[in-house]
Parts: structure tokens; sequence; C-alpha cells
């Protein structure tokens, strides 16, 4: 019987910002990331764009937006694993749309709760783990990692799809706070808590940075990862703009629009780039 | 007669075939179907419990996004609400890719098709490029085989034009209804796939003074929290 590498426990370090986050992600990475509404580390994400990773495989938890099309469109991804790839409300991701059109990325379509099965196999420790539904859809001949079986319970015919275990080589995300003790606080975006849990490495931008400890706040501890899952934290304040956080900032609209037009052109997206990633910090 | 946009026709039609079910889930960027469930609850005054899957505040999850496909697959969503860059004619859904095209992808519709008790699909484009013969990609299929678990599949399809009920034994759609202002000759023009016809068909009933009065008041104020653009554009809502 095979056995899988173990995932390591951590001591978690405190990193200088996210550029040194940036420089722990390798390029060819398979990198977990958050859809747009789940606490995006955007500053990372620039940093990536910045030390110019390469090759990486991005990993939609279960959807992706504006991370991916900044990284896709900056030509640091190779592969996209995603239930979807969009800008929300401001429309088709467009540097996405444009390079899978084109042939130039490669992208395994998923939905969304076989990549949550995943990692939550691999955050068991099993092989792997069933899900109802999705039979007949043509997602599944595409994926070699998602299989067929008989439900072994059933004594009729009861075909059941399982999704191979998934640990990603890097989990990604920001976070309202970090602590003293390396936990970090999401609060109810509980997938991030999976995520974290069945990857290699986990790297977490933060807001604030607290003394206490918050697993010894009964009312924080429910929102906690626990350093044992956390490899390094950097704060970047106001680090998931334009995207937002809840109780804390509000998406940018109006940034995220701008976005939308200017990079439905390679051109009019470096210029974007060289205004917002390449030259400029965040806007206060 | 009262003037109406056709967004407030759309949300009425949609609020009748939610019906009396008890949870709705309404997915991201779904304004038409969001303001049908506020309007379905404030007529009914309880019911349907709706789960907003993108509120801009709040949330009604706490275990993040795979809450509503534990939900789902427990049997606790009454109704979903799906689209597709193509429809075809056995209620299969392409959100993938078609003529070239490259959409955003699938989400979780290959397994709420499944799991949700009932769908109502939703275009508001109707035209050929949508409504084709055969996807070209099955993002979730319309029925399964049998011996294939399946709690659900599509009740409805309801476009800009038109509102079609689906025939799970013929696999088919039928047209229950044309929306004032079209012709079955247009809608025929319009449909890529073949379905069913009355001899006689009717038209989708118009909103009534009394829907009207909800949309434009209560179900307003609600639908604008979460979609500001929408709100000012069919109310005129700031």
């Amino acid at each position: 019987m095979p056995l899988e590498t173990p995932l390591p426990p951590n001591c978690t370090a405190f990193l200088a910002d996210a550029a040194a986050i940036a420089r722990e992600i390798p390029d060819g990475a398979l990198l977990g990331l958050p859809p747009d509404y789940s606490l995006p580390a955007m500053e990372v994400v620039r940093a990536l764009v910045r030390r110019k990773a390469r090759e990486l495989r991005l990993l939609g938890v279960p959807v992706l937006g504006l991370c991916a099309d900044l990284l896709i469109g900056a030509g640091c991804v190779k592969e996209v694993i995603s239930s979807a790839v969009s800008l929300g409300e401001a429309g088709l991701a467009p540097r996405f749309t444009a390079t899978a059109e084109r042939g130039e990325i490669a992208v395994k379509d998923a939905t969304c709760p076989m990549v949550h099965g995943a990692l939550q196999a691999a955050e068991k420790g099993v092989p792997f783990m069933p899900l109802r539904g999705v039979l007949g859809a043509d997602l599944v001949a595409q994926r070699p990692d998602w299989k067929t079986i008989q439900n072994p319970f059933a004594a009729a015919e009861d075909p059941l799809l399982v999704a191979a275990a998934l640990s990603p080589d890097v989990a990604l995300f920001h976070a309202r706070w970090a602590d003293r003790a390396g936990n970090v606080w999401i609060g109810r975006r509980r997938e991030l808590a999976t995520l974290a849990h069945a990857s290699r490495r986990c790297f977490v931008t933060f807001e604030t940075l607290r003394e206490d400890d918050m697993l010894e706040d009964e009312l924080l501890a429910p929102g906690v990862i626990s350093s044992v899952y956390v490899s390094g934290v950097a704060e970047a304040r106001r680090g998931a703009w334009p995207l937002g956080m809840a109780d804390e900032y509000p998406i940018d609209d109006a940034h995220l629009m701008h976005y939308a037009r200017a990079a439905r052109t390679q051109g009019g997206f470096e210029r974007y780039l060289e205004e917002f990633v390449l030259r400029a910090g965040i806007p206060a | 007669m009262t003037a109406y946009a056709l967004e407030e026709l759309l949300a009425c039609a949609l609020a009748r075939l939610v019906g009396d079910a008890a949870h709705v889930a309404v997915g991201a960027a779904s304004p038409i179907p969001a303001t049908a469930c506020a309007l379905q609850r404030a007529k009914k005054g309880d019911r349907p419990r709706i789960a907003l899957l993108h509120r801009r505040r709040g949330n009604p999850f706490t275990e993040g996004s795979r809450e509503l496909f534990d939900l789902a697959g427990q049997g606790r969503i009454d109704v979903f609400f799906l689209g597709g860059a193509q429809i075809d004619g056995e209620a299969n859904i392409n959100l993938v890719r078609a003529e070239g095209r490259r959409f955003p992808g699938s989400f979780g519709s290959a397994y709420m098709y499944f799991a949700a008790k009932r769908t109502i699909l939703f275009r508001e484009e109707h035209s050929p490029r949508v409504l084709v013969p055969k996807v070209e990609f099955v993002s979730a299929p319309g029925w399964s085989a049998p011996g294939v678990w399946r709690r659900g599949g599509p009740q409805a399809l309801l476009t800009g034009k038109a509102l079609f009920a689906w025939d799970g034994g013929r696999r088919r759609f039928r047209l229950e209804s044309v929306h004032p202002g079209q012709s079955l000759e247009e809608v025929r023009a319009a449909t890529g796939f073949e379905f069913d016809c009355p001899p006689r068909v009717p038209a989708t009933p118009e909103p009534t003074a009394a829907e009207l009065a909800l949309l434009r008041g209560p179900v307003a104020r609600e639908i604008a929290a979460n979609y500001p653009g929408f709100a000012r554009r069919i109310w005129d809502l700031h």
C-alpha cells in the first residue's frame, strides 16, 4: 500500500512582507486560491507578477477571479484547474478568456463540490471523496482524477463519482488577523481552513497582528486556522484590495470595472500592470 | 393597463414557478431570480427561505462555500436557478465553451442540477445562438439514465420571450406561454431546438397591480442592497 508524503506541521515564519511570501512560492507550484469574495491575497498576487513567477498551476477553491486573471495576463500561469473563472458582476475575466480561447493555457474544468471534496479527502488523509451528481457531464471524461465506482453499500447498481485527494503545494489567502502564535483568523470562510489543512504549505497575509493567542479566546477560536497549518504570515494592510474584506472595506467596484475594461486587450492589460502592479502600492 | 418592465414580468413568472418552495438558493449575478424569490416571500409572508449566495454583506452560511452543496446533498434545497451559454432541447446546459468562445465555467451546476429538488432554467436572451439543438459541451445534463442517482432536474425554462415547461417523460420542452408582445412565430424562429406546442398558446400573465406594488416597494429596497446597479436601472432606486 503506497504511503503519501506526510504533510508537515509548521512553525509559522513571520515574513517581512508580501514580496517575501511571493519568493516562497516556487515556479511550477500548484497554488490553491480562494474566489474574489473569500479573502484573496491580492498583494501577494501583485508581488508574484513583480517577481515574474512562471508556470504556476492555479487551483480555484472552488472558483477564481481577478487573482487568476492578473497572473494569467502577466504570463505566470501554465494551467488553471477551476469550476469557473470570472469577475462576477464585472463580467468575463478578460485575460483568462483570451488565453483559453487561443489555447495558451491549459484549463481543467471542475465543478465546485468536486474541488471541495478533493481537498476534504486530502484533509482527512484518505485517497478519495465520493459525491452525488455530475455523472453525464462532459467534465468527467476530461478528469483522470475523477472516477466512477459502484456504491459498495448498495445492492443495486448505483454509480458514484469520486474525486482523488488533492494536496496543493501552496495555499495562499488573506486574513483579518494573525497573532503572535502564528494563528490566523478567517471567520466563516471555512473553505480556507480546508484548503490550509489539505495543502503542503500555507501562506497568509493579514491586516492586523494581535498580541493575544486567538485560540485562547472562545469567541474567536471557531474562526481560526491553527498555526499548525500555517507556514508563514506577513502583514499587508488592505491586502485584498481592490477586492473586499467583510466589515473592513468593500470591494472597489469602480476599480474592478476599470480593470475589466482595460484588460480586454493585452496592451490595455499591460498599461494596467504598469500603473497598478509594477510601480504603485495600494491606494489608501 | 399599467406599464411595467420586462424584468418585472420575468420576476413575476419566476415567482410563480418558485411556488410553495420552502428553501430557494440563488447564485451569483442573478438579480431577476433574486427579485422573484423576494417577491414570492413578500406575497406569502414567510416562505421561501432564500439563500442568496453572493450577498455583499452577511451570508447564509457558516461553513464556507461548500455548505450550499452539503445542504443540497441532504435534500434541503427545494429550488435552484441555472442558466447557460447554450441550452438544448434535452435541457442540457453548457457554461464552458461555444463557437470558439470560452465562458467562465460550470460552477456548481453539474451537482446542483441533480441535488436540488427542482431547477428553474433562466436565460433572458432567447435566440438560436443560445437555445440550440445540441450543446457543444455538457456542463450539466438535463436528464439521467435509470440507475443514476438524481433527486431533481429541470422544472421549466423561462426566457425573455417565452415560458417552457419540462416534460421529463418525453424529455422535451413544451411551450407554456408567450410573453405579451411576442408571437408564436417569433418564438419558433428564435428557438434552435424542437419543442411541443399546444394548439393554443396563452400569453404569459402580466404583473398585477398588487405584484407591481410589492416589486416597487419592499422588494426593490431588498434587492438594491445586493444588486445596486440593477435596482437603479429598473426602479431608479438609489
